[in-house]
C-alpha cells in the first residue's frame, strides 16, 4: 500500500492523549485514508460497469430494429383516419365517419401572400387574418388552412385560382346525437385519434395499429361497435335529469340503466354534458362522467350492501330484532338515526326505517375482517375498470377500524364510483351473481361465464323483498310506478365541505329495481346538492328529488324497454323467502289497502 | 513543439498535464459543436430563432470557456483552491439572489443576470469537499465537520430553486468522495440504507415521488392523461437512426423532439449519426473517466487525489445520467450531457471544472507533495 507517511504520523500522537473510550468512539469516525485507492478503482469499476449498460442497451436497440413498431401506439397521421361506425344495441347510429374537403397550403407555392390572406379570409370570415398570414409565411411545405369545410366554400376557394392551395378529402367524426351518450363515447380529435370513452378505447384495441401498418381503412370495410347503449332510453333519461337538475336547482346530476342480468349498461348521463361534435370543454373538470370518474359516499343506499353481509353470513335473519332504543356510542363519537324509533327494529324495519345505528350494530356482528372482505368480494375497493379508459380509484381509509366499518355501513367514509356501487346493488338482487359491468352488447350467457356467486340466492331474494317493502311502505314510494312492481333505496349524504360534514349540502342517490320479484334493469340517480322547494316542504333528501326523477324516468323508459306492466300484482313474488317460513313477505304489506 | 529543455511555465505545464485526457476532451468539444450543428436547428426555428442561433452562441461560448479552462490548469493545487473558494461563495450569492429575485421559467428560479449560478457551484463544492476530507483524514474531526456541513448548506438552496437534478448529483459525488476518503464500511452499510429507506419512505408517502416513479415504470397505472412523448421520441429517434444513422441534417425525429439541443441531443446523434457514433461517445466519455480515476489512485497528494476524483465523478455520472434517460433506463431528470449539449454556463463551468482536474493531475515532484501537505495546509 502507498500509504502517507506524514498524515499517520500526525494523526498516532493525537490518539494517544484521548482516554480508551472516546478514541474509540472517534475512531469511528476516521477515515482510513489507505483505502482510498483501492476504492477509487472499485468506483472506476462501477462507472465501467454504468457505461457498459449504456452501450449495451444502444446496441440492444441496434439489434431489434422490429421493436420500434410494437412502440409505437397512437400516431398522428396528418389526415385524419378512418374510425368505425359506433351504433346502440338497436343499431342505430351513435357516431360515424362523413367524407369532407380540407384545405391546404403549401407555403412555399404562393406568390401573393397578401391576396391570398385576403380572399380566403373573405370567404372564411371566421379565420384570423394574422394567424393565417404567419401560417402562409412559414417555409413550411404543408399547413392546414381550414378543415371540413363545405361544398359551397369548396367551389369558391376554387374559383379564387390561387396557387399553393389545394384540397384534399379528409373523414371527419360525428356525432349525430350531440350530448347524448356523450361520456360513453367520447370524442375523437380532428386527426381521428380517439382522446376518450369508446372512441379511445377502440385505438386501444388495435385499430390504430391497422392504421400504423399501412392498411388502407374506410369506414365500410371496419367492423361497426355495438354498443349496449339503447339512444332511446339514454334520450329520455338524460331529458329527465336535465329537467331534474334543474328543477331542484342542482349543480350537477348522473343516471344510468343496468341490466343486471347481462351486466350492460342500458342508459347512462353525467350533467353537465358536452358535445362531442364541438368538444371545446370536454376537460373541463366539471364535465367529468360522475357514473365513473366521481367517488362519492353512498349514503344510505350502502345499507342494503350491509344488510345483505350480515343476512349472508347468517348473522340476524328478517325476523332478528335489533337494538335502536338510543343512539349508539362509540367513543367521542355518537351514531343517530334520522327517523329515530326508539325501539327494537326489526331487519325490514331497520332498511324501511333507514336507521344507521341498526345498520351499524349488523356492521359490527360480521366484524372489520368480514366487512373488508364481503367489499372486496363486491368489487367496492378496487378500481371498476370497463371499456371506458377514465375511471377513478375509490377512497378507501387507509386505518379500517370498528367506527369505520360502522360508518361505511350506512355509506360513509367509503368513497366509491356509482358505477361500481350499482354493480354491487345489481349482483344483490340479481340472485347473487356479481357481473361486471360493460358498455358492448353481450348476451346473458356471456355475461355469466366467470361470473361468482357472490351471495347466496336467499339472501338476494331478501334483498328483494326489502326493496320491494321500501317501496310500498318506505321512502322509496315516489318511485313506485304503478304495474312495474318498484323496489327501491334512497340514500341522502352530507357532503363534506372543508373537512366537516356540510349541514345544508347534500349528495342525494336513488337505487330502484325493475320489476322486484326478476329483477331486469337497476335504475340510480344521483344529484349534487339538490335544493328544497315549495313543493317538498323544503326537504332536500333523497325521495323528493332523486326518488321523484327516477320514478319519472321509470314511467317514461319502461315501455321503450319492453317492460310489461302488471296490474295485479304477482301471487307469490318472493317464493323462497315463503318456503323459509317468512310468509309475511308475500302478503300485501300493512296500511296499503 | 515545446522541447523537454525549456523551463517556462508553458513547457513546465505541457510536460506536467496528462495529455490524452487533454485530446479526448478536445474530441468532446468538437464533437459537441457538430451535434449541436444537428440538433438545433428545429429548436431555433421552432422558436423562430436563427436556424443556427444555437450553434453561434455555443461556438461563441466556447471562447471564454477555453480561456477558462487553460487559466484554471495553471493552477497550483494551493491557488485552486482558492479560486474554488472564492467561486463557491460568489455563485452561492448568486443563487440566493436568483431565489429571491430571479424571474422563473418553467417552475424554478436558477437564471440570475443571464447565468445559472449553480453549475459554477458544483466544481466550486468538489474541490472544497475534497480539501475538507483531505484535512480531515490527516487532523481528525474539523476538516470531517465541515465536510458534512458543507452539503446541507450546499443543496437546501438546490432543493428550494427546485433543481433535484443538480441535487441529486452534488449528493451522489458527496457520497462518492466520502466512501473514497476512507470512510469505514459501517457507513457506507449506514448511509446507503438511510438513502435506500429515504427513497422507500418518499415513494411511500410523497404522491408526487410515487407518480414519476409509476409512470416511469407503467405508463398506464397511473391512470388518465400520460405525458411520455419525449421520451418515447427519444427511443424513436434511436430506431430511426439504426446503426449507421440517417445522415446529419437527414434527421426527421428530431423535428418534434422538444429539448433535442439540450437534454436529448444524444438521441439526436443516434437519429443522425447511428448508434456506432453513440456508442463511440459512450466509449470517449468512459475512456475519461476510467482513465481519469486510474491515473488519480496512484496520486499520492490527498488533496489532490479526492479533488480529481470528484470532479471525475461529477463529470461521469452526470454524463452517465444523461445518457441513461435519454435510452430510458432512468426517469427524466434535467441533466445536460457535458461539452455536448447547448448552454452556456453549462459549458464554462465545466471547462472551469475540467480546468481544476487537469490541474490537480499535474506531474509534481514527491518533495513538493511533502513540502505542501506538512507546511501549509491552505
Amino acid at each position: 500500500m502507498e500509504t502517507e507517511a506524514p498524515g499517520q504520523e500526525e494523526h498516532a500522537p493525537d490518539d494517544a492523549q484521548h482516554n480508551v473510550v472516546l478514541g474509540r468512539l472517534l475512531s469511528l469516525f476516521t477515515l482510513k485514508r489507505e483505502k482510498s485507492t483501492r476504492r477509487i478503482r472499485l468506483v472506476a469499476f462501477g462507472f465501467g460497469l454504468v457505461y457498459c449498460v449504456i452501450a449495451g442497451k444502444l446496441i440492444y436497440f441496434g439489434l431489434h430494429p422490429e421493436l420500434r413498431q410494437a412502440m409505437q401506439q397512437s400516431s398522428s397521421d396528418t389526415v385524419a383516419a378512418a374510425r368505425p361506425d359506433i351504433l346502440d344495441r338497436n343499431g342505430v347510429i351513435l357516431a360515424t365517419d362523413v367524407k369532407v374537403t380540407s384545405i391546404f397550403a403549401e407555403p412555399r407555392r404562393i406568390i401573393d401572400r397578401d391576396e391570398a390572406v385576403d380572399q380566403l379570409t373573405s370567404i372564411f370570415p371566421d379565420l384570423d387574418p394574422r394567424e393565417l398570414e404567419a401560417k402562409l409565411g412559414s417555409h413550411k411545405g404543408f399547413v392546414w388552412v381550414k378543415r371540413a369545410v363545405t361544398p359551397e366554400q369548396q367551389r369558391q376557394v376554387y374559383h379564387l385560382g390561387l396557387p399553393g392551395i389545394g384540397f384534399m378529402q379528409e373523414n371527419k367524426r360525428v356525432y349525430p346525437n350531440g350530448p347524448i351518450a356523450a361520456h360513453v363515447l367520447g370524442y375523437a380529435n380532428i386527426n381521428g385519434v380517439g382522446i376518450s370513452g369508446l372512441e379511445k378505447y377502440i385505438d386501444g384495441e388495435g385499430l390504430s395499429d391497422l392504421q400504423n401498418a399501412g392498411f388502407n381503412l374506410t369506414t365500410e370495410n371496419l367492423k361497426p361497435i355495438v354498443t349496449s347503449l339503447d339512444l332511446n332510453a339514454t334520450y329520455a333519461l338524460r331529458d329527465e335529469l336535465a329537467k331534474g337538475v334543474a328543477k331542484f336547482k342542482a349543480k350537477a346530476g348522473a343516471a344510468a340503466i343496468l341490466d343486471v342480468n347481462t351486466g350492460e349498461v342500458i342508459a347512462m348521463a353525467s350533467l353537465p354534458d358536452f358535445d362531442p361534435n364541438n368538444p371545446v370543454d370536454a376537460l373541463d373538470p366539471d364535465k367529468i362522467n360522475r357514473m365513473t370518474v366521481g367517488v362519492y359516499e353512498m349514503g344510505s343506499t350502502f345499507k342494503a350492501l350491509s344488510i345483505a353481509m350480515a343476512l349472508d353470513a347468517g348473522k340476524v335473519t328478517l325476523n332478528s330484532k335489533l337494538d335502536a332504543r338510543e343512539s349508539l356510542r362509540y367513543g367521542h363519537f355518537t351514531i343517530h338515526d334520522y327517523h329515530a324509533q326508539h325501539r327494537f327494529l326489526s331487519v325490514p324495519e331497520v332498511f324501511t326505517y333507514s336507521s344507521n345505528i341498526g345498520t351499524a350494530r349488523m356492521a359490527l356482528m360480521v366484524g372489520v375482517e368480514g366487512h373488508k372482505a364481503f367489499l372486496h368480494k363486491m368489487g367496492q375497493l378496487e378500481r371498476l375498470r370497463t371499456e371506458l379508459p377514465e375511471s377513478a380509484e375509490p377512497l378507501v381509509p387507509k386505518n379500517w377500524g370498528e367506527l369505520n366499518t360502522m360508518t361505511i355501513a350506512f355509506g360513509q367514509g367509503l368513497n366509491v364510483a356509482p358505477l361500481q356501487a350499482m354493480m354491487a346493488v345489481g349482483a344483490l338482487v340479481n340472485g347473487g351473481i356479481m357481473i361486471h359491468p360493460t358498455f358492448l352488447k353481450r348476451s346473458e350467457e356471456e355475461a355469466h361465464r366467470d361470473a361468482p356467486q357472490v351471495i347466496k340466492p336467499e339472501t338476494s331474494e331478501s334483498l328483494r323483498y326489502l326493496m320491494r317493502l321500501n317501496a310500498e311502505i318506505g321512502s322509496a314510494r315516489k318511485a313506485d310506478i304503478d304495474g312495474y312492481f318498484v323496489g327501491g333505496k334512497t340514500g341522502t349524504a352530507d357532503k363534506i365541505i372543508h373537512g366537516h360534514y356540510s349541514n345544508d349540502k347534500v349528495l342525494t342517490t336513488f337505487m330502484a329495481i325493475v320489476p322486484a320479484d326478476k329483477p331486469k334493469y337497476l335504475f340510480f340517480t344521483m344529484m349534487d346538492e339538490p335544493q328544497g322547494l315549495p313543493e317538498t316542504s323544503y326537504y332536500r333528501t333523497a325521495a323528493w328529488n332523486s326518488g321523484a326523477v327516477t320514478g319519472k324516468i321509470i314511467a317514461r323508459v319502461g315501455p321503450m324497454l319492453g317492460v310489461t306492466p302488471r296490474f295485479t300484482p304477482p301471487s307469490e313474488p318472493f317464493p323462497l323467502l315463503a318456503q323459509a317460513g317468512y310468509t309475511a313477505a308475500n302478503l300485501p304489506p300493512p296500511g296499503t289497502h | 513543439m515545446l522541447s523537454r529543455l525549456e523551463r517556462s511555465a508553458l513547457a513546465n505545464w505541457w510536460w506536467t498535464i496528462d495529455r490524452w485526457l487533454l485530446a479526448a476532451l478536445g474530441a468532446l468539444i468538437i464533437f459537441g459543436i457538430v451535434l449541436t450543428m444537428a440538433a438545433s436547428p428545429p429548436v431555433a426555428e421552432r422558436l423562430g430563432l436563427p436556424t443556427f442561433h444555437f450553434v453561434h452562441r455555443q461556438a461563441l461560448f466556447l471562447i471564454p470557456s477555453i480561456a477558462v479552462f487553460f487559466a484554471s490548469s495553471f493552477l497550483t493545487p494551493r491557488h485552486v483552491r482558492r479560486a474554488a473558494l472564492i467561486v463557491f461563495v460568489v455563485s452561492m450569492g448568486l443563487i440566493l439572489a436568483a431565489l429571491m429575485f430571479g424571474a422563473e421559467v418553467k417552475g424554478a428560479r436558477r437564471w440570475i443576470f443571464g447565468i445559472q449560478p449553480s453549475e459554477f457551484l458544483k466544481p466550486a463544492f468538489v474541490i472544497l469537499i475534497a480539501w475538507a476530507f483531505a484535512e480531515g483524514a490527516k487532523h481528525d474531526l474539523p476538516g470531517n465537520i465541515l465536510a458534512f456541513a458543507l452539503l446541507p448548506v450546499t443543496i437546501v438552496p438546490l432543493i428550494l430553486q427546485p433543481d433535484f437534478g443538480q441535487t441529486m448529483l452534488v449528493s451522489l459525488v458527496w457520497v462518492g468522495l466520502f466512501f473514497i476518503a476512507g470512510l469505514r464500511w459501517i457507513w457506507v452499510v449506514g448511509i446507503s440504507s438511510i438513502g435506500v429507506g429515504g427513497m422507500l419512505l418518499a415513494y411511500k408517502f410523497v404522491p408526487h415521488v410515487r407518480a414519476r416513479f409509476l409512470k416511469f415504470i407503467d405508463p398506464g397505472t397511473t391512470g388518465g392523461v400520460v405525458d411520455t412523448f419525449q421520451i418515447d421520441t427519444a427511443i424513436d429517434s434511436f430506431f430511426a437512426g439504426g446503426w449507421f444513422g440517417k445522415g446529419p441534417g437527414e434527421g426527421t425525429v428530431k423535428r418534434i423532439l422538444p429539448d433535442a439541443h439540450t437534454d436529448f441531443i444524444f438521441a439526436v446523434t443516434g437519429e443522425e449519426f447511428g448508434i456506432v457514433a453513440c456508442l463511440a461517445l459512450v466509449g470517449v466519455f468512459a475512456y475519461i473517466v476510467i482513465r481519469g480515476l486510474m491515473l488519480t489512485a496512484r496520486n499520492e497528494d490527498p488533496f489532490c487525489r479526492l479533488a480529481a476524483a470528484g470532479l471525475i465523478m461529477l463529470f461521469g455520472i452526470q454524463s452517465a445520467i444523461n445518457m441513461a434517460v435519454n435510452l430510458h433506463l432512468m426517469p427524466a431528470k434535467g441533466m445536460t450531457l457535458p461539452f455536448i449539449s447547448y448552454g452556456g454556463s453549462s459549458v464554462i463551468s465545466l471547462a472551469l471544472g475540467m480546468g481544476f482536474l487537469v490541474a490537480v493531475m499535474r506531474k509534481r515532484p514527491r518533495a513538493a507533495i511533502v513540502l505542501h501537505s506538512e507546511a501549509n495546509p491552505a
